[in-house]
């Protein structure tokens, strides 16, 4: 079949597994020939290649939950749940995932394997802060537990480990308990970068915070944005209602023409969406789909971007130098006229022990581009400046980062690779993104 | 609500039951493997069911058949809802030169239903009250070159229902017969899927619909049933013809 990551670039054919359990899973990666290489794949939505290789193992079928403990606020649960399955089953008993990233669709396994992070990274850290425990299944078909006491190493290299040390089963998440799920927004706007810095920095201890910015605008203007605050309203009662609610917008039934994505429109809309946003009232109570995952609105919003895709590029620099980085990104992007609907800035708190994970300290921002040719040079000055300011991409969100630029920014690789080298020597697990960076092969 | 599922493990019942789960129900579940039914039990119950049991039955096994129905009736009470979901899906090539592999797939399909069945009206009689719903499929329309002996189990199944269905009314039981069309799930692992495919948890959500509805026959998705009209109007001089 044709694979695609949720980005619609690059597109592969692959041979889809969809193991029933557990059994059939271990009895697959066994009968792996040497030759033949595998990933798994939970619901497509990391944007590049990450998840794609000759083989797809779909945790499609490992979507049970396993147990809940209401006391301890532990769930353990297939890999292939998906984090809106959780929150429909914990909302209604006053639980809730402590981190969430910007879309529901993304399953445990997904969530693990990229360590996802959400609004509120810079109190809570990533997903991973929040697993307790993880079975999967290594190359050698043997199933195995590990976590932070046990087989620690392997526990660090697969959370956030994209996937190469193995196919994760089940995990046991902790869960948070909260007072409800409406969220308490406040807007605040920003008329530069330096404005919306210093609104991020004043509410550090607010429990969501991220930041719409208008990446096209320039000079004075350059970086404006409207930064979200929220809070667990502690007015409304929990949604109890989450039976048969899930929400199917009218969707995007096809392609947009790519013409009508150009240096135009896009200002046009940044322009206008920031004035809309500026007038409006600044607070407001959300339901928590609409909080957390305003994109799910729409399904298949990955189509706006055109017939041959788009490209997420997220970076993170440390705050010593993030401004003077986010200011050159934004200068570049301006310049050669290129530029996103949604442009997100955000900060991160520390990073963890993961060996590959993406977030440390200091800002990340987020852009989509439409795919086309001229766009890879300019990623590519883009990546030299991320660099020089001692930043890193996203695993989950990058297509055609090269292995230097990698090597360069995850100074964790060289301990990554021993051991995955310890654990899978054959290369059962390598995904197109990892041969690229030089991870397998 | 209490629901008992038959052949629970299947992808359509699994998704069918979860639904039921989330409303609260209780549950009973029928299937041939143990630590399958485990699982889902479990998944079940952190889903919401109030109460969730199961007893373990291979469906091939006639003779066992009321004393597994008791149990679950003891284990439930009375039961609202009964919904038989097992199946295969033989290879027709295999089975069409091989009698004893044809008989085991329409014992499988077509027989061991009608078993149940038997079992069934009888304590839906008692209880007067219920409804029974059956999985067969849009094969048993009419019999398809590629798969006929599937086909003719699962239409032995649709006219059983029928019958059954007016036997029932007096007895204030609705009888549903719920004609999934292609359904991606791990028994059609092995076909190409295209854009009349359709997610087990679809079919699951038409199931609860129309049994809430008091349906009869209902083709799931609905646009089977258009599908199902123009293959059923090709006259039979070219459909002999056909190989689809």
């Amino acid at each position: 079949m044709e694979a695609m990551g949720w980005g619609r670039y690059p597109k592969t054919t692959a041979k889809l597994i969809q193991p029933a359990d557990s059994q059939a899973l271990q009895k697959f990666i066994s009968s792996q020939k040497k030759s033949a290489s595998c990933i798994s794949r939970g619901s497509g939505r990391s944007y590049g290649d990450s998840a794609l290789s000759e083989q797809l193992v779909s945790s499609r079928f490992l979507d049970n939950f396993l147990e809940l403990d209401e006391q301890q606020k532990v769930l353990r649960c297939g890999a292939g749940v998906k984090l809106g399955d959780i929150l429909s089953v914990c909302i209604p008993r006053g639980l809730f995932l402590p981190v969430l990233p910007g879309t529901n669709a993304v399953s445990v396994g997904g969530a693990i394997a990229a360590d996802v992070h959400g609004k509120n990274h810079h109190l809570d850290g990533s997903f991973c802060t929040h697993v307790k425990k993880i079975n999967l299944v290594l190359a050698s078909g043997e199933l195995v537990t590990c976590s932070e006491q046990e087989n620690a190493e392997l526990f660090r290299a697969t959370c956030g480990g994209m996937g190469l040390t193995g196919v994760i089963v089940d995990a046991s998440l902790s869960l948070d308990s909260i007072s409800s799920s409406y969220i308490d927004q406040r807007s605040l706007v920003a008329n530069n970068l330096r404005e919306c810095f210093e609104h991020i920095e004043d509410n550090a201890n607010s429990k969501y915070s991220v930041a719409w910015l208008d990446c096209l605008a320039t000079d004075k203007n350059l970086g404006r944005s409207v930064l979200y605050l929220g809070e667990h309203s502690a007015s409304k009662n929990r949604k109890t209602d989450t039976m048969y609610r899930e929400r199917s917008g009218l969707g995007i039934p096809f392609y947009t023409p790519s013409f009508l994505l150009n240096k135009t429109t896009m200002s046009l809309f940044n322009a206008s969406y920031f004035g809309v946003q500026k007038r409006k009232k600044s607070a407001a109570t959300l339901d928590c789909d609409n909080y957390f995952f305003p994109l799910d609105s729409i399904p298949n919003w990955n189509r706006l971007y055109g017939s041959k895709g788009f490209l997420q590029y997220q970076f993170v620099i440390p705050s010593d130098g993030a401004f003077e980085g986010i200011t050159s990104v934004l200068e570049k992007i301006s310049e050669k006229g290129k530029g996103s609907f949604l442009t997100v800035l955000k900060k991160f708190g520390e990073a963890n022990e993961n060996l590959l994970s993406f977030p440390k300290s200091g800002y990340t921002l987020t852009l989509d581009f439409k795919n086309e040719l001229a766009l890879f040079p300019l990623l590519e000055e883009l990546d030299r400046i991320v660099l020089a300011h001692d930043g890193r991409l996203y695993l989950a969100k990058d297509a055609r980062m090269s292995e230097e630029v990698f090597k360069a920014s995850y100074p964790n690789w060289e301990r990554f690779m021993t051991i995955k080298n310890k654990y899978d020597p054959g290369n059962c697990f390598a995904s197109l993104q990892s041969n690229r960076l030089g991870l397998t092969q | 609500m209490r629901v008992l599922i038959i052949g629970a493990t299947s992808a359509i019942a699994k998704a069918s039951a979860r639904i039921y789960a989330e409303l609260g129900c209780s549950l009973h579940l029928i299937a041939r493997r143990e630590d399958q039914l485990e699982l889902l039990a479990s998944d079940l119950l952190v889903r919401g069911a109030s109460k969730v049991s199961y007893s373990v039955l291979d469906l091939n096994n006639f003779a066992e058949h009321e004393k597994t129905l008791d149990t679950a009736f003891t284990e439930l009470g009375d039961v609202d809802i009964a919904l038989i979901c097992h199946g295969s899906l033989p290879d027709q090539e295999k089975v069409e030169k091989n009698f004893k592999q044809a008989q085991k797939e329409i014992n499988t399909n077509g027989i061991s239903i009608i078993s149940l069945l038997t079992e069934l009206a009888t304590k839906f009689i008692e209880q007067q009250q219920g409804t029974i719903a059956v999985i067969t499929s849009v094969a048993g329309d009419r019999g398809r070159q590629p798969n006929f002996v599937y086909g003719a189990a699962k239409s032995l199944v649709s006219t059983y229902l029928q019958g059954l269905r007016g036997k029932m009314l007096t007895h204030n039981v609705n009888i549903v017969d719920i004609r999934p069309g292609l359904v991606d799930s791990p028994m059609t692992a092995q076909f190409p899927k295209g854009p009349l495919w359709s997610s087990p948890e679809r079919i699951a959500q038409k199931i609860v619909k129309s049994i809430r509805r008091g349906s009869h026959t209902v083709y799931a998705p609905g646009y089977w049933r258009v599908i199902m009209f123009v293959v059923s109007v090709i006259p039979e001089f070219v459909f002999k013809r056909l190989n689809f």
